[in-house]
């Protein structure tokens, strides 16, 4: 074993996950090289963050379905029917609703928090529905899920015949990032450090823990090196985010809108992380926290590994299975908030043909369709991945079908490449 | 019993159709087969096309297929039987309706393909031009913006439209380009018109020259919607940017100044001119007669009596017209236009 491997395996590193990091980074050099120097750059960065969050964040729900033996084909229309209905409750009931007899209150302050809310209510009912029937009715939830594919994809256009909802309330369309829905800088960097603190938090409960229960430690210095390793990379990646400026005429409008003073200089702001990425992290770590430290988490990998010994072992793998999909659905819901407030409008289209990318971001991340296995860290970066390779095309002008061909392949070649270095390291 | 019960209902059909072929002999009927009668917009259609066979005196027979090219067929089948002089088919499928046109003209009734090809030399065709449509985009935004960095945002590379349209819009810009006044700095199809594929297109555009763009020819009202979202999020709202449909959402972008134009195509045109046709063509007239009518060959190399309808451009000056068509509500239109700016919304 050579150095760097024997440090690697005291540091307890996940290998694959640091093959996929070396992708993703050969990934953006060539694309960096290919437009000229573009895409390594705070502003695309980004971007990416941006754009790859709605689906980033149904891709950590699919990962507990898929380590079920579960598959979910339905989350893409299931979003776009989640969007539309958060468009109509928006502009259309509750505007009316606060507005009382004065007429519609547009912009009222608690629209998009009751918006999101009846939003994820709705998202878990439908989750619920069709959990209880692949849980108790036990119909397979391919079929089940097909199905949902087309009924909500048909259920969206019912909602207005087809119109698009636009525009959608001020304050929600924060949730999909853009000038108005960012952090900024101080805040970024409170975020930034709290993060670095409850990394280096977790490493200390982690070493207590095994302590306690006569766990073999990992060697202090290597307890060091990823504290100082994980908090190097929030702090790159917050002081990248911090370094792109709000292009002048969006930062005055931000000043207006907040009612800050302009200095005599001019408005200046910087993005900072933008809110769908900071919902997205949380997302993730409650995520990481229910499939890696609770009991509810252990059953779905124990229903994955083994779906009879566990219900022999007394899992009631029925009840889990309707809550997994009641999970998938809230997390739909949160990405149809994201989506449409992105794009500023609701439209039946919006989430068309997600479930495949969803699918992909968890399997490129590692998870294995045969279940049992998975990591939601994995399936960010498997979304990651994606959609810097289909970014990155659509910067040096590859067109729509390419960039098609070029991810079909590339998700045929990292399963691929992910089962050679299985039966290397399990043999 | 249930034979029974199927001899009578066929009899009673069959009473049904001697019943309206005696109305023919008095007024001309026009039968209309829809291919999905569901969809909102064709109740539009279908009043308008309801208006003028009743300026004519013609009696308006209609069926729905629900979707199903084998349920149009009998559609079709139906409404002969029932004394249809003439037949305006909204096409399901393009291919399978052929045998049903066939059966029409074979027994004198003449065929009106609506809105959508019905690849027939005897059928008549009527639609809106969509190469008119990128043209209009085109032009509109060429006048607000003459010269600087353009960036195409195409439709989906799957729909034959799309490139009629971008063909349009290089008519109109062509010359343009050759000279060096307009750069085109970004080209992308959108796929399956899904906006949020155009915002994210946009973006990258955008981010690839540094925001220097000056103006964008969406090819329609949904992928305008994403690149003004993108545009907002970098503060360059307000440069020119075309669409087309007269969505609602749309039109609210022009009153408030983001978007430039949204070429619209009046379903009541298209409907009131079908009636019209139909009555002259159900009457005997020479198609070729008929004002506006144009020989076309279609992609497949059929030769067709066609009329192409103009569409309207809608920008801020004539916001009107689709207030006045009863098309979209004042509220809908202004929602958070200033006053003062659009005259509509005083």
């Amino acid at each position: 074993m050579t150095v760097v491997g024997r440090t690697l395996k005291a540091m307890e590193v996940d290998t694959r996950i640091l093959g996929m990091v070396g992708a993703l980074l050969v990934i953006w050099i060539a694309f960096h090289i290919w437009t000229g120097g573009l895409f390594i750059t705070p502003r695309n960065l980004f971007n990416l963050s941006v754009q790859t969050a709605s689906v980033a964040v149904m891709a950590c729900g699919m990962v507990l379905i898929i380590v079920a033996r579960h598959i979910d084909l339905s989350v893409g229309s299931l979003l776009g029917f989640l969007a539309m209905f958060m468009g109509v409750v928006q502009t259309e009931w509750l505007p009316h609703l606060f507005g009382g007899g004065d007429g519609p209150a547009f912009g009222h302050a608690w629209i998009w928090v009751v918006t999101l809310a009846a939003g994820v209510a709705m998202g878990a009912l439908i989750g619920a529905l069709q959990g209880y029937i692949i849980g108790f009715l036990a119909v397979p939830a391919f079929i089940v899920t097909l199905g949902g594919l087309l009924v909500w994809r048909g259920a969206a256009w019912w909602i207005t015949t087809g119109q698009t909802i636009s525009p959608l309330d001020a304050n929600f369309r924060w949730l999909g990032g853009g000038a108005e829905g960012s952090l900024y800088f101080w805040p970024s960097w409170i975020v930034g450090i709290l993060t670095c603190v409850a990394i280096c938090f977790s490493i200390w409960w982690a070493r207590r823990e095994r302590r306690r229960f006569d766990f073999p430690q990992k060697p202090l210095w290597a307890e060091y090196a990823i504290a100082a390793t994980l908090s190097a990379l929030v702090i790159a990646f917050v002081a990248t985010m911090t370094s792109y400026q709000v292009p002048s005429r969006a930062a005055e409008r931000v000043y207006a809108l907040r009612g800050w003073e302009v200095p005599e200089d001019g408005a200046h702001l910087v993005f900072g992380i933008a809110i769908p990425v900071l919902i997205l992290g949380i997302i993730a770590v409650f995520m990481t926290i229910l499939a890696r430290r609770t009991r509810f988490g252990r059953y779905v990998f124990a229903m994955g590994g083994n779906p009879d010994a566990a219900q022999l072992a007394g899992i009631n793998t029925k009840r889990m299975t309707l809550w997994i999909f009641v999970i998938m659905g809230v997390l739909c819901a949160i990405s149809a908030a994201i989506a449409s407030a992105r794009l500023a409008s609701a439209d039946n289209a919006v989430g068309t043909l997600d479930e495949l990318r969803v699918i992909a971001a968890a399997v490129i991340g590692g998870t294995s369709l045969s279940g049992g296995r998975g990591t939601i860290f994995g399936a960010i970066l498997g979304a990651l991945v994606m959609q810097s390779l289909q970014s990155g095309m659509a910067m040096v002008g590859v067109d729509a079908p390419m960039q098609n061909i070029v991810i079909g392949i590339v998700l045929v070649l990292a399963v691929y490449v992910d089962q050679l270095y299985r039966r290397r390291t399990e043999d | 019993m249930l034979k029974k019960l199927m001899t009578t209902a066929g009899v009673v059909v069959m009473a049904g159709a001697i019943g309206s072929s005696a109305i023919a002999q008095d007024e001309l009927i026009v039968g209309v087969s829809w291919s999905n009668f569901q969809e909102e917009r064709w109740l539009t259609d279908e009043a308008a096309i309801v208006a003028a066979l009743e300026a004519a005196g013609a009696t308006y027979i209609s069926a729905d297929a629900q979707s199903s090219p084998a349920k149009q067929l009998t559609d079709v089948e139906s409404l002969i039987a029932r004394g249809a002089d003439a037949l305006i088919i909204l096409a399901q499928d393009a291919e399978s309706i052929g045998p049903a046109v066939e059966a029409a003209l074979d027994e004198g009734i003449p065929v009106v393909a609506y809105d959508r090809l019905i690849s027939h030399p005897e059928a008549f065709y009527l639609t809106f031009d969509n190469v008119e449509v990128g043209r209009m985009q085109a032009r509109a935004v060429f006048e607000a913006q003459p010269t600087g960095n353009y960036v195409f945002i195409k439709g989906s590379p799957a729909d034959p439209n799309s490139d009629f349209l971008h063909g349009g819009q290089i008519e109109i810009l062509g010359e343009a380009i050759e000279a060096g006044d307009i750069t085109v700095v970004g080209e992308a199809y959108t796929d399956g018109w899904v906006p949020a594929n155009a915002q994210r297109n946009m973006e990258q555009i955008l981010t690839a020259n540094d925001n220097n763009v000056d103006a964008v020819v969406a090819s329609n009202d949904g992928t305008a919607g994403g690149v003004v979202a993108a545009l907002t999020a970098q503060g360059m709202e307000g440069i020119p940017v075309s669409g087309q449909d007269g969505d609602r959402a749309a039109l609210n972008r022009v009153a408030l100044g983001t978007q430039t134009v949204s070429v619209w195509k009046d379903a009541r045109d298209l409907g009131m001119a079908a009636g019209e046709i139909a009555v002259a063509l159900a009457a005997g007239d020479d198609p070729t007669g008929i004002p506006n009518t144009v020989t076309w060959t279609s992609p497949d190399g059929v030769t067709m009596t066609s009329i192409f309808l103009t569409p309207v451009p809608i920008t801020r000056d004539n916001l009107n017209v689709v207030v006045d068509a009863g098309w979209i509500s004042v509220e809908e239109l202004c929602q958070g236009v200033p006053s003062g700016t659009v005259d509509v919304c005083d």
